[in-house]
């Protein structure tokens, strides 16, 4: 009977571990969804140093997390040493796991493959870095950019990691009582947060803000690429909500998942509704850009909660968050936060209404406890970038020259363009 | 001779090019353009922010025809461009000094 319940543990430790891995697959196929929406809503003149950028950071990303990343913020061991390798995952190791499985029951939410954990985790902090690049487009040097790529993902995103999924304390002062499931704040804030840091210290692109208070429309290059990148996201964020509840196996387990795929995928189209809705009555046009928006608030939104909450209430937080999304990116230009994609809105702001909204359906979260959480992550990545920021705007400089910005960064710093042969509108 | 220049909307070239095969025009030349006229262009707005798009994108067609052709191809092209709105368009004649089929070396209105 034991080793039949045995065979069972053993299913259901490969099931957890390839549920991870294909979650995390499906994360990482959100690097190309940023990729994708940016490249549409630049100029073209531009689109071959976003997509420098975004493949860039992505692989710093995985690296520094690889390397100190997973260390700070999970104790993994620098360089992954932590990790159990294929010949650590011996006789003796296994019957440990089963041990420990048949004392916990299906229960349990620990056995899965440690490989497949850290797999999981460093798509995510990939993710965070993605939103900073849309946010300083069009006028950041290419290579000030990857350096602050290097401190955010080895160092600035894995310390507040660490006081939020894995419960330490802040610096020994207080822990935090903040619950966030897949990340509103631990990942969307947090590259916003960034994202605001770089943009105040970068100024607005050129001609963006006109002397008398007006604001110029610098028009996306491609939209059919920017509506491909929000569906590639949508996609994605399957494996970011559906990956967090980390474990499949279980009848119990199963069907959170299932109302988390459910959820993510309520909201989105909550957001994107509401965001289209709100566009038409403010501007009289079905603005693309703002419904595609306006679907990224909805899946920032639910993010911090998108298990519990019933699917009439996963669309009403979706919406909601389509809504303050066309608002606050009027309100950013309004104050000259000059932010091409919205990422400030979309992952800031909306990821603060996400944190917020875990109150309507997790009677075990408090107010106070994400509040405190929320400013814990602002200040202190905000407070951190700004230094970086500062740091190697001092060093070496965060613009292009007023000429390289009017040329377009694609030759400058790239030597190629991304449409070569077509004629363009500088 | 004469040349006929007409700026009109894209979308009424199909009914521009029927009316003028209808008078028996024999050939003619078309180009996408780009222009303003006295609106200026016109403003659109982008995620809540203005933009001005200076130039409006056109059809060009030119005709070139005999004199006798003349009021029956301005006729024609007026009647199938005309919305009535704003920014139909604008026909310009010019005097063609020398028409050639480059094949046979036909000229004049032989060659129109």
């Amino acid at each position: 009977m034991e080793s039949n319940l045995n065979h069972i543990y053993e299913l259901q430790y490969a099931m957890d571990t390839f549920y991870f891995l294909i979650c995390g697959t499906l994360v990482m196929w959100m690097a190309a969804g940023f990729t994708m929406l940016e490249a549409g809503l630049v100029r073209s003149k531009n689109t071959t140093a976003i997509l420098t950028k975004n493949v860039s950071l992505f692989a710093i990303a995985c690296t520094m997390y690889l390397v100190c990343g997973y260390d700070i913020m999970y104790g993994g061991g620098l360089f992954l040493s932590g990790i159990t390798t294929v010949a650590g995952m011996d006789e003796v190791a296994i019957a440990g796991v089963l041990a420990a499985s048949n004392e916990a029951g299906f229960g349990d939410m620990g056995e899965y493959a440690g490989a497949s954990d850290f797999f999981f985790q460093v798509v995510f902090v990939a993710t965070a870095m993605s939103i900073v690049s849309g946010a300083v487009a069009e006028r950041m040097k290419l290579w000030a950019f990857l350096i602050f790529a290097v401190v955010m993902t080895g160092f600035i995103y894995p310390m507040e990691g660490a006081w939020t999924w894995n419960g330490d304390s802040v610096f020994g002062l207080y822990e935090l009582n903040y619950s966030d499931y897949a990340g509103s704040g631990i990942v969307h804030l947090a590259g916003a947060a960034a994202a605001l840091a770089g943009v105040i210290l970068l100024g607005a692109r050129k001609g963006k803000y006109g002397e008398n208070g007006q604001i110029k429309a610098f028009p996306g290059a491609n939209l059919p690429l920017a509506t491909l990148g929000m569906f590639i996201l949508w996609m994605g964020w399957f494996g970011f909500n559906g990956g967090s509840t980390l474990k499949l196996g279980g009848i119990g387990v199963a069907n959170e998942v299932a109302n988390v795929f459910l959820n993510t995928n309520a909201a989105a189209s909550g957001g994107l509704i509401a965001a289209l809705l709100v566009a038409r009555i403010m501007f009289g046009k079905a603005d693309l850009t703002m419904a595609l928006n306006g679907a990224l608030a909805g899946l920032v939104a639910i993010t911090a909660d998108p298990a519990s909450p019933s699917p009439l209430l996963a669309t009403i937080v979706g919406a909601i968050g389509g809504v303050i999304v066309v608002f606050s990116i009027v309100f950013l230009d309004k104050i000259r936060i000059d932010d091409p994609v919205g990422a400030i809105s979309v992952h800031g702001v909306v990821g603060i209404w996400g944190i917020f909204a875990v109150l309507l359906s997790n009677s075990g979260a408090t107010f106070t406890g994400q509040l405190v959480g929320m400013l814990t992550i602002f200040v202190w990545v905000f407070g951190t970038s700004l230094i970086a920021w500062g740091i190697i705007k001092a060093i070496m400089g965060l613009r292009v020259s007023e000429e390289v910005e009017y040329e377009g960064i694609d030759v400058a710093e790239c030597g190629m363009e991304a449409y070569p042969e077509f004629v363009s509108a500088k | 001779m004469k040349l006929v220049t007409a700026i009109i909307k894209p979308f009424k070239l199909d009914d521009v090019r029927e009316a003028l095969s209808e008078i028996g025009v024999q050939g003619v030349t078309v180009t996408e353009v780009k222009g303003f006229g006295r609106q200026k262009g016109h403003t659109e707005l982008y995620r809540g922010a203005e933009y001005v798009v200076d130039f409006l994108p056109k059809v060009k067609v030119e005709v070139a025809i005999g004199d006798s052709l003349l009021d029956q191809v301005i006729e024609s092209i007026t009647k199938a461009a005309n919305t009535g709105k704003i920014g139909d368009g604008k026909i310009f004649v010019t005097e063609l000094e020398q028409a050639i089929r480059i094949r046979t070396g036909e000229t004049g209105e032989e060659a129109v």
